[in-house]
């Protein structure tokens, strides 16, 4: 029988032997390291023509993770939305509360598949981190997972959680202290033990395979909407509509849709305090093309190819690179890239928990404004998939903060701006 | 104006006519000041170095351990550019004589140019380039232009790389094969594992004619002498950064370079 959720796809945006998608892509990495990343290629193309680690795999995706997953619409929601119709796939109600832990299953059978005792991941906003820990407590499997400070301190709850699980976390405090920096550590501690460690990557980016890979054990997200919006709403979206840091769970929801090519894919970066103010980290709007962590994509960078220190609420999107499939749906036009603010993104997460009683994560927030936006621009005749890549609880101190919603002593830093959007939505609910 | 590749390898071959290994140094340029490293690299010579690398610093060097990064910090931070590394290997290949290469990631020469930068790096004197993050596979580009300006392709080799990639790696790079002693970043060690013998044993078995130098760990004159009983080159750089982040000022830290220089050079002439 066939994978129900583990869905490679067969054919079209395969890269080239070389791990090249268009002109992005490769393997820019150390010597120390090749050995290891072609035993990765080698052993997961093995793994996706075995039944068995399908399987294994959909078992795990069924029975631990819960798929498949929800798929709901938002009728307050698209009201503010220009009456376009609005749905979200729930990915916040995976078991660990996001997508991450689709591609975390998949690499862990692997790593077991290698027989390497250990594993090591980079985080920003920690879920990767707590999926990461989870399926090493689940396999029995040593955790390092490196985090940024900045990162640790904002999302202080998700490191509970990974120490809970088991993992030992690491605050990195190099560079900007931020994912990149994490994933910097990720690849020293990969080198100096490769022997036994795999290191579980958790996004689109990084040296060939991990593009391709991640993408594939994402793809379900995608081919599960494509199929529920079709019995749902009886036809395709005007547009699909997806955050993007490194672009996992937005690659996750475009794929299944780029061969329908009336669906718009659209993809939604952290523009922080506006790309103008140079504070961002929106990399295909304000980036060029260069190597970071493996490949070449697009990158933000000075013109002496050193890395700029990104910004964004988001401690998840806080990055300067982007997955290399991305630059080539960019350069291609197939892919969309917009850039939303801090304050966009979070009037976005207010106005859902407001209007639908379900709070996001800062990150997928940022695609509910891009939405919000595009809603707007297609009208009532719209209809527009979001996919609502993980959930807020994690998000809450950076929220209460923000909107002032603690008792006492702490100061909101939009005290006016939150209430004037309450009152609003409020308005609208009478 | 070519590039030096051929002083380094007259360089290194005169090291084994005298029956020694060489002894390369490596200085990061900016650090502490563009001015400093240009002394700390003519201390390093003067001391007895036969080779620098001078490293390009980069914002995400995934390949350093601390000691090196906080150099490239502080380099940065000092707003050192490409064209003061460009000058840092002219006024040390001018001073001395002897073969300087550029040791950096690939992302700073992609952006800038390859062309301009090798362009740039021969007209100043330089010998070559050492480029860890970017493997055999990827540098056809980078060949085509470094050997067009006399310039040096030196790749390094790890203890995982098979044998079928290090015959494809010695016949591509030119120079000297740099062999990493060990799986690990930069960084100081207790001791040069065993691991570093066997690669350089089977680094020569591919037939190269390129010396094999070997790098990473060793930071003082007996793991110098230790490794010279093995390999053509010993290649030393977070020892010495170390012994400029440790000195009370500048001028101390110049000295503390020549010193360990000069303690290294007796190491690799198998004076334990």
């Amino acid at each position: 029988m066939p994978s129900e959720f583990f869905i490679p796809d067969p054919e079209g945006h395969v890269p080239s032997a070389e791990g090249y998608f268009g002109a992005y892509g490769g393997k820019f990495i150390p010597e120390a390291l090749v050995a290891a990343v072609d035993e990765v290629a080698v052993e997961y193309d093995k793994a996706k023509a075995d039944p068995e680690f399908a399987r294994e795999l959909d078992d795990l995706l069924v029975n631990y993770t819960g798929r498949p997953s929800a798929l709901t619409e938002v009728p307050r929601f698209s009201e503010h939305a220009g009456g376009a119709r609005v749905f979200l796939k729930r990915e916040d109600l995976n078991h660990t509360g996001s997508h991450k832990i689709n591609n975390v299953l998949g690499q862990a059978l692997l790593t077991k598949r290698m027989g390497k005792t250990r594993v090591i991941a980079e985080t920003g906003a920690g879920q990767h981190g707590v999926a990461t820990a989870t399926a090493c407590a689940l396999f029995g499997l040593e955790c390092t997972i490196y985090m940024g400070e900045i990162d640790t301190q904002r999302q202080a709850l998700n490191v509970a959680r990974m120490r809970m699980l088991g993992a030992e976390v690491v605050a990195v405090k190099s560079g900007s202290r931020t994912l990149k920096d994490a994933i910097n550590e990720a690849f020293r501690d990969w080198v100096a033990n490769v022997d036994h460690t795999h290191y579980l990557f958790g996004t689109v980016a990084g040296p060939h395979p991990f593009p391709a890979m991640v993408r594939d054990f994402h793809r379900v997200i995608g081919v599960e909407t494509r199929r529920q919006l079709l019995e749902r709403a009886g036809r395709l979206p005007d547009a699909a509509i997806a955050c993007v840091g490194g672009g996992s769970n937005a690659i996750g929801l475009f794929h299944a849709f780029i061969p329908d090519t009336g669906v718009r894919l659209i993809g939604c970066e952290p523009a922080g305090h506006g790309v103008e103010t140079g504070e961002h980290a929106a990399t295909l709007t304000a980036g060029e093309p260069g190597i970071l962590h493996g490949s070449r994509s697009y990158v933000l960078q000075d013109e002496e190819g050193q890395i700029t220190e990104p910004y964004s609420i988001s401690a998840g999107l806080d990055y300067p690179g982007i997955g290399p499939e991305h630059s080539y749906l960019k350069d291609s036009g197939r892919g969309e890239y917009r850039a939303i603010t801090d304050d966009a993104a979070m009037q976005a997460l207010l106005l859902l928990s407001r209007t639908e009683g379900i709070i996001p994560a800062i990150e997928s927030a940022h695609a509910l404004a891009g939405a919000l936006e595009v809603g707007r621009e297609l009208g009532k005749d719209g209809l527009i998939v979001i996919n609502l890549s993980g959930r807020g609880d994690k998000d809450m101190d950076t929220a209460a903060r923000y909107f002032g919603l603690y008792d006492n002593g702490v100061d909101a830093e939009v005290a006016a701006d939150a209430d004037s959007d309450t009152a609003e939505i409020e308005g609208d609910a009478k | 104006m070519s590039g030096n590749i051929n002083l380094l390898t007259d360089t290194l071959a005169a090291a084994k006519a005298e029956g020694r290994s060489a002894l390369i140094a490596y200085l990061p340029a900016g650090f502490p000041t563009v001015d400093g490293g240009i002394e700390a690299i003519k201390a390093a010579l003067d001391g007895g170095a036969d080779v620098v690398e001078v490293g390009l610093p980069h914002s995400d060097p995934v390949l350093d351990g601390p000691v090196i990064q906080t150099a490239d910090d502080i380099a940065l931070r000092g707003g050192v550019k490409i064209a003061d590394v460009m000058r840092t290997v002219r006024e040390a290949y001018e001073a001395t004589g002897r073969p300087i290469l550029v040791m950096t990631y690939w992302n700073p020469i992609d952006r800038y140019g390859v062309e301009r930068f090798t362009a740039e790096l021969a007209e100043a004197g330089g010998a070559g380039c050492i480029l860890p993050d970017l493997p055999v596979q990827e540098s056809a580009l980078w060949r085509e232009h470094a050997e067009k300006h006399g310039l040096a392709t030196v790749f390094v080799v790890a203890p995982s790389s098979k044998d079928e990639r290090l015959a494809k790696i010695t016949a591509a790079g030119s120079g000297f094969v740099y062999a990493a002693s060990l799986m690990g970043v930069t960084g100081t060690r207790e001791s040069v594992g065993a691991q570093a013998q066997d690669l350089v044993r089977r680094t020569r078995a591919t037939g190269t004619d390129l010396a094999v130098c070997v790098g990473l760990g060793v930071s003082n004159r007996a793991q110098a002498a230790e490794v010279a009983g093995f390999a053509d080159g010993v290649i030393v750089g977070s020892a010495f950064v170390k012994r400029m982040l440790d000195a009370p000022d500048d001028a101390a830290g110049v000295e503390a370079v020549r010193e360990l220089a000069g303690e290294l050079a007796k190491g690799v002439r198998g004076q334990a």
